[in-house]
């Protein structure tokens, strides 16, 4: 097995397809709403939606890290770069998200900001210990899957006494955000698709009270187009046969109680944020997590005097409502006519992981 | 033939290719280029032209259509898995001119060279270079060297310019695609720029690909040969596949239809864009071509581009489409539709 040729075969994709086009009750809608970028990603890019009956209704959901960053955090770490001993190191994705006037990490770049783009947080500890004389602040964002990294990164960089290191912690928390979603009643959902790797780390318990409360299935999937039909056959059997249970599709890498290490790790270094502002979601409290006081010397919004922002979209942007799954991502006027990928206005089009992104690389050809 | 040109050389001191470096003096015009010029450049290009040691070289051609191509080197890293920066100047530019179905002819090259590059690697660069001239029966006639301070280039950037003769009757051009016509690609795609990613400062990854850098010129006098009316002919470097496909649904005001089961990739690519996140469809390629031809022209072309060793895998992967959208689309491993668009910003910065 290598784990990912076979879950994109052909075959296995027609026979799944079949099996839920004889499942779906024909007089009846399904919406569900897949809650990762990620998922969104695969939606499209494998072309999912030419293999679902018309009844069969996917809507993405909020699940894109840089994409739920409000402008004002981008705003601060746009202000950290800008100070002139600092190194920031961020994800590639990020560099490129429009922060209040267009302004950007990039832009801030070529102005002359030191912006480093890497892939893993060790990187920035590298950095750090190759510029003793620099500031060097890791922009973390992301949801449980990446937080793990930057908690150990945190603990590490006590241990090595790696005094020029410190986060911009961005970190916020996935059941908290499907409660919040399902609140607003906005959408009309039947049941998630639910996130992959944040399970591998969390495990799928954490979803159980938010999926009894709202009486909303759930299926944790994987990524590859295979583990995505076969979690919609899941959710189709669980409405059919009037089931509302967390269900694990993704076996080969989630279990119930999720990666313990990981869990002890994150709990050690960071705690609640009262309350975190979600792009499109507004402020949700205990939805993200702030570095605690033992390991203050590393929390950059304590190290640094960052300047109150607030935050100003685009006006006629909507990925606030294309991120609550209330409009899709060709109902903005914006979109492929001003708004695209090389000139992003919202978030949503700058992402891997966003869902404007998705329809305009892969899925347009279906939509226009 | 002209007859061969013994080189008058400059006396002086033997450079020291084992430690010496680049100072600003080997860009200076003085006699110090003119060691580097003909201790180094003459000694490995070594042809008629290049011995006279003029400003220009004087060539005679026949009568016909001629083609120039000129391509900058701005590589990083120099050496990489199954080439270097001299191999790739070399090849880049031969390709451009075969791809309008044209014989290379001659090529320049220009040569940028940063203050501190140890003579050593120059050397092994340069003899690279003219190895891959030698290999493509191509000579390197005219040059030229600059020298820039420490810290204000990157080792070196090479810029070669090439000339060709388009065989008669031949008319290749992007913008000759015609709804039913079939698309044609020479082999796996990805690997060149994989390769280099493997290779860079930032993101070292053991992998067994190598470059597929080659001079594509012969393969292309093979396809001709066969089907003297291939429409369209393009080597699917910065960008890759995709890239080429969008620019020719523009140019031709067409779309495709591609079938990804048919497109070749390497499982040591495919699995390095999966943990790069990379789409294979989109990585720069140096030895493959993609051709787009009338549905009668196919087997024929096929045969002749399996038969040569650069196009050994060689496979029809789609056909173009009418669409006024110019839309690439793609029929999934899994039988879905998508577009493959346009590259959006930087896949791989400096790939070649």
């Amino acid at each position: 097995m290598k784990y990912i040729e076979e879950f994109r075969n052909g075959e296995f994709a027609k026979a799944l397809s079949q099996e839920i086009a004889e499942n779906v009750e024909p007089d009846r809608h399904y919406q569900f709403m897949e809650f990762c970028g990620g998922h969104t990603h695969t939606i499209h890019r494998y072309g999912i939606p030419n293999l679902l009956p018309k009844n069969v209704e996917m809507i993405h959901g909020p699940g894109c890290p840089v994409c739920v960053l409000p402008m004002a955090r981008i705003d601060k770490a746009i202000a950290l770069a800008s100070f002139s001993n600092v190194i920031l190191c961020s994800y590639g994705d990020m560099l490129r998200v429009p922060g209040t006037g267009q302004k950007s990490l990039l832009k801030a770049k070529t102005a002359g900001a030191d912006v480093r783009m890497i892939y893993s947080v060790d990187d920035a500890h590298k950095i750090a210990q190759e510029n003793p004389q620099k500031e060097v602040v890791f922009f973390a964002i992301g949801f449980e899957t990446t937080t793990p990294p930057t908690a150990f990164a945190i603990q590490q960089a006590k241990k090595l006494g790696l005094s020029n290191f410190s986060v911009f912690c961005n970190h916020v928390l996935t059941p908290v955000a499907m409660d919040s979603l399902l609140q607003t009643k906005e959408v009309n959902l039947d049941g998630f698709v639910g996130p992959a790797h944040v399970s591998i780390v969390i495990g799928s318990k954490p979803y159980e009270t938010v999926s009894k409360k709202y009486h909303k299935p759930i299926v944790i999937s994987g990524f590859e187009p295979l583990d995505v039909l076969h979690s919609i056959l899941m959710l189709i059997q669980q409405i059919n046969e009037n089931r509302c249970e967390v269900e694990i599709q993704y076996t080969r890498a989630v279990n119930r109680l999720g990666n313990l290490i990981s869990q002890q790790v994150m709990t050690e270094v960071l705690e609640l944020r009262e309350s975190f502002e979600w792009r499109g979601l507004g402020f949700i409290p205990h939805s993200a997590l702030q570095i605690k006081a033992i390991y203050a010397e590393f929390d950059a919004e304590k190290r640094f005097e960052l300047p109150e922002t607030i935050g100003e979209e685009h006006k006629q942007c909507i990925c606030g409502s294309v991120l609550r799954g209330v409009k899709k991502p060709m109902e903005c006027k914006l979109f492929a006519k001003v708004c695209t990928p090389e000139n992003p206005l919202g978030s949503c089009m700058v992402s891997s992981e966003g869902a404007c992104a998705a329809v305009y690389a892969y899925g347009r050809v279906n939509a226009l | 033939m002209t007859e061969a040109v013994a080189i008058k050389k400059l006396s002086g001191p033997k450079l020291n290719f084992k430690n010496g470096t680049i100072d600003l003096a080997h860009g200076s015009g003085g006699r110090a280029m003119a060691q580097l010029i003909d201790q180094l450049f003459l000694v490995a290009f070594n042809n008629e032209w290049l011995n006279q040691k003029n400003d220009q070289a004087a060539f005679s051609v026949s009568s016909g259509r001629m083609v120039i191509a000129t391509d900058a080197h701005v590589i990083s890293p120099l050496f990489f898995p199954g080439g270097d920066i001299g191999s790739l100047s070399v090849h880049g530019t031969i390709n451009d001119i075969a791809m309008s179905g044209a014989k290379p002819l001659y090529l320049s090259a220009s040569f940028i060279l940063e203050e501190g590059f140890p003579l050593a690697d120059l050397q092994k660069l340069v003899t690279s270079m003219a190895h891959a001239a030698k290999q493509a029966n191509v000579a390197i006639i005219t040059g030229d060297t600059k020298v820039v301070e420490r810290g204000k280039g990157d080792g070196v950037f090479i810029t070669t310019t090439g000339i060709g003769m388009v065989p008669e009757g031949v008319h290749i051009s992007g913008n000759q695609a015609k709804p039913g016509d079939h698309v044609i690609v020479s082999g796996y795609v990805g690997d060149h720029g994989v390769a280099i990613m493997s290779h860079r400062n930032n993101l070292q990854f053991q992998t067994t690909i190598q470059s597929d850098t080659a001079s594509l010129h012969d393969l292309v006098a093979c396809m001709i040969h066969a089907a003297p009316n291939i429409h369209c002919l393009r080597d699917p470097t910065r960008g890759g596949l995709a890239t080429t496909l969008n620019e020719f649904a523009l140019q031709s005001q067409v779309g495709f239809m591609i079938d990804e089961r048919k497109i070749p990739i390497r499982t040591e690519v495919a699995s390095a864009c999966e943990l790069l996140g990379l789409d294979a469809l989109y990585v720069a390629n140096e030895g493959k071509c993609v051709a787009i031809c009338d549905p009668s022209d196919t087997e024929k072309l096929l045969a002749a581009m399996m038969s040569h060793p650069l196009g050994l895998h060689a496979d029809v992967i789609g056909e173009v489409i009418e669409d006024h959208r110019h839309f690439v689309q793609l029929k999934t491993k899994i039988g879905g539709m998508r577009i493959v668009d346009w590259l959006a910003g930087e896949q791989l910065p400096r790939i070649c």
